[in-house]
C-alpha cells in the first residue's frame, strides 16, 4: 500500500551546505567580558534562542558573540550574523538586517545587495519555507532593535 | 475484532493525496483526525437538500433540518453512555465547554479559599480557563504532578484532594503523553469531598469506548474535529441537575423562553446553553462521525491503536539519540508518541520529515509546562488513527534515521 519515501534532496534548498557548516561550528560564540550591547531574544513556540552580545569601539563592532539553542535555521541564521557584524559599522549592520529581510520578503536583490549578503545569501531557501522565516529572522530582529535601542 | 484497514483507508479521500513525490502518511491526529467521505457527504447532503434553521420553521426543511440535529446529539448521548440527550449541549470545541463550565458553574460556586485541582498534564484550555476564574474568585489553583515515568502521581492526588476542592478537572488522555489517566478514581476522591469532576476527553473520546455513568463524572468534553468530524462544533455532558442549576453563559436567540424590554426567561435545557443558530451542518456531520466510530466499535478502534502504538514504540527504542516522553510501556497508553533528538531541534525533523510525505506535529503541543518539565521547550509528535498502518510507523522510523544521517552525517 505504502511506496517508498524519495529521501531528503529537496531538504538541501532549505539547508544548504553554508548553513549546515554554521549549524554544526557555530562563528563566534565565546562570551564578552563586559559588552557594551547584551540582548536575547527567544520564540517560546519553537524554543529557539539566541544571546547576542556586542563591543562597540566609537561607530563600529570590534568584537562580537552569539550564542543560542534551536533549530538549524535559527541557529545558523545567528552564526552568520556574527560572522557578518565583526568589523563593521553600526549603520552597515543595519543596511545588512534590512537587506536580510527584503530576502526573506522575496524582494529582487541586485548584484552589488547580494555581494553585500555574501554567506548570508545561503538563508534565501527559507523563504520558501514561510513557517521557517521566523527562525531565520530571529537574531536579525533582535540585533535591529538593540542597535535601534542604543541611538 | 481487528480494523479491515485498507477499507477504511478506501473511505477517506485525503489519504490518496501526495505531499511532493510521495504519499501522505498522517500521523498528526492528535491535532485533528481526517474525515471519511461519510461526513463529508453528510455536510453535503445537508446544505444540498435540507438547509434550514431548526427549531422554528413549520415547512418540510425545517422540520428534517431539526429532525437530523437532534438526532445526532441522540448519537452523541449514546456514543458516550449518558441516558438524557439533553445532558448534550453542543459548543464549538472542548475549550468552549471547559470555559462554559468556569464560568457559568465557576462564576456561581466558586469563592475565595476554595481550591481548583488539575493535573500536571493538561492541554492550555484544561488550564488557562480555571487559572482565570481562580483570579477572578480568589481561588487557588492546584496541580497534580506527574511522576518520572509520565503518569498521573495519584497519591499525591490523595493530599491535594481535600474538603476545600470544589472543582477537579482532569484530562483522560495526555495529548503529550499519550497518558491514560484513572479519572474514574479522580472522580471518587472529588466526590468524596464534596467537589465535581470535569473529564477533559478530547485525546480519548475518539479512540476509547467512553461511558459518562461508568466513569461517574459530571461533566465531560471533546472536540468533534479529532475524532473524524468537522471542525467548529464540540461537545459539553454536564449531569443534568446542575446543567438545570447554572445560569446560561450566553444570551441570544434560541436559548430563551420569553422576552419582554424589561426581562427574559430561559428555555429548556440544553438549548439555554446554545444561543444563536446553532452549527447545524457540523452537528449532523458529527452524528455520521460518531456513526463510522460505532459501526468500527470503540473497543477495536482501541485495539488496533493499542497494537500500533506498542509496535511504534519497539521500533522508537531503535533509535538511541531518540527519547520518547511518558510512558514506555502500553498499558493505558494511547496512540500519542512524543519524542526528542538529543541534537536536532523538532523543527528540523519536521520539515525533513515533510519532505517524505510525514506530518507529524512540532512544539509545545499547547502544553507548554507538561512539555518544559521535561527541560525542552519544544518536542516532536507522532500521533495515530484508525486509518494509520505499521507500514507507515516504519516510514516514520526509516524517516528519522535519514534525517539524523543528512543532519549529522
Amino acid at each position: 500500500m505504502m511506496g517508498g519515501t524519495s529521501g531528503l534532496g529537496d531538504l538541501d534548498e532549505l539547508y544548504e551546505s553554508i548553513i549546515l557548516d554554521h549549524y554544526r561550528n557555530p562563528r563566534h560564540t565565546d562570551p564578552l567580558d563586559s559588552p557594551d550591547i547584551d540582548v536575547e531574544a527567544n520564540n517560546p513556540f519553537c524554543g529557539d534562542e539566541v544571546h547576542i552580545q556586542l563591543d562597540i569601539e566609537g561607530d563600529s563592532v570590534d568584537g562580537v558573540s552569539v550564542s543560542g539553542q534551536g533549530c538549524a535555521i535559527s541557529q545558523s541564521s545567528a552564526s552568520l550574523l556574527a560572522e557578518m557584524l565583526d568589523g563593521k559599522s553600526t549603520e552597515e549592520a543595519m543596511e545588512i538586517v534590512t537587506l536580510v529581510r527584503r530576502m526573506m520578503r522575496g524582494d529582487e536583490l541586485t548584484e552589488e545587495e547580494q555581494d553585500e549578503l555574501g554567506d548570508i545569501l545561503a538563508l534565501e531557501g527559507v523563504k520558501r519555507f514561510p513557517v521557517r522565516i521566523k527562525c531565520a529572522l530571529l537574531s536579525w530582529t533582535a540585533l535591529e532593535d538593540a542597535l535601534q535601542d542604543r541611538a | 475484532m481487528t480494523l479491515d484497514v485498507s477499507k477504511i483507508r478506501a473511505d477517506f479521500p485525503i489519504l490518496q493525496r501526495k505531499i511532493g513525490d510521495n504519499p501522505l502518511v498522517y500521523l498528526d491526529n492528535a491535532a485533528t483526525s481526517q474525515k471519511p467521505q461519510q461526513v463529508i457527504g453528510a455536510l453535503t447532503h445537508y446544505y444540498t437538500h435540507y438547509n434550514a434553521n431548526v427549531h422554528r420553521g413549520v415547512h418540510t426543511m425545517s422540520i428534517e433540518a431539526t429532525e437530523a440535529f437532534e438526532e445526532a446529539r441522540k448519537k452523541v448521548a449514546r456514543f458516550i453512555g449518558a441516558r438524557e440527550p439533553e445532558s448534550i449541549v453542543w459548543t464549538r470545541n472542548i475549550s468552549e465547554a471547559i470555559n462554559l463550565v468556569a464560568y457559568s458553574w465557576g462564576d456561581t460556586n466558586i469563592k475565595s479559599g476554595d481550591e481548583i485541582v488539575v493535573t500536571a498534564m493538561e492541554h492550555h484550555s484544561g488550564i488557562v480557563p480555571w487559572q482565570q476564574l481562580a483570579m477572578r474568585s480568589g481561588a487557588e489553583l492546584k496541580i497534580i504532578p506527574r511522576t518520572e515515568d509520565g503518569r498521573l502521581d495519584m497519591d499525591a492526588a490523595g493530599e491535594l484532594i481535600t474538603g476545600k476542592t470544589k472543582m477537579v478537572a482532569a484530562v483522560q488522555m495526555s495529548s503529550v503523553l499519550g497518558t491514560v489517566n484513572d479519572v474514574k478514581a479522580l472522580g471518587k476522591l472529588a466526590h468524596d469531598h464534596g467537589a465535581l469532576i470535569l473529564v477533559d476527553a478530547a485525546q480519548s473520546a475518539p479512540h476509547m469506548p467512553i461511558d459518562v455513568g461508568d466513569l461517574d463524572c459530571d461533566f465531560l468534553g471533546f472536540s468533534a474535529h479529532k475524532m473524524l468530524g468537522p471542525t467548529g462544533i464540540g461537545v459539553l455532558y454536564g449531569r443534568p441537575e446542575l446543567l438545570e442549576e447554572m445560569p446560561p453563559w450566553m444570551f441570544g436567540g434560541d436559548m430563551i423562553l420569553t422576552v419582554s424590554y424589561e426581562d427574559a426567561s430561559w428555555n429548556d435545557l440544553p438549548y439555554k446553553f446554545e444561543a444563536g443558530t446553532p452549527n447545524i451542518a457540523d452537528a449532523i456531520a458529527t452524528g455520521a462521525a460518531i456513526d463510522y466510530l460505532s459501526d468500527l466499535g470503540m473497543d477495536n478502534v482501541l485495539a488496533h491503536e493499542h497494537a500500533l502504538t506498542e509496535y511504534a514504540l519497539s521500533r522508537f527504542s531503535e533509535l538511541e539519540r531518540v527519547t520518547v516522553m511518558g510512558p514506555t510501556d502500553t498499558k493505558d497508553r494511547g496512540g500519542i508518541i512524543s519524542f526528542m533528538h538529543d541534537t536536532i531541534h523538532p523543527h528540523d525533523m519536521g520539515t525533513a520529515l515533510d519532505q517524505m510525505g510525514i506530518a507529524i506535529r512540532t512544539g509545545h503541543h499547547c502544553a507548554m509546562p507538561l512539555v518544559r518539565s521535561y527541560d525542552v521547550v519544544a518536542a516532536a509528535r507522532a500521533s495515530f488513527y484508525i486509518y494509520n498502518t505499521q507500514d507507515e510507523v516504519d516510514l516514520l522510523i526509516d524517516g528519522l534515521k535519514q534525517t539524523e544521517e543528512y543532519f549529522l552525517k
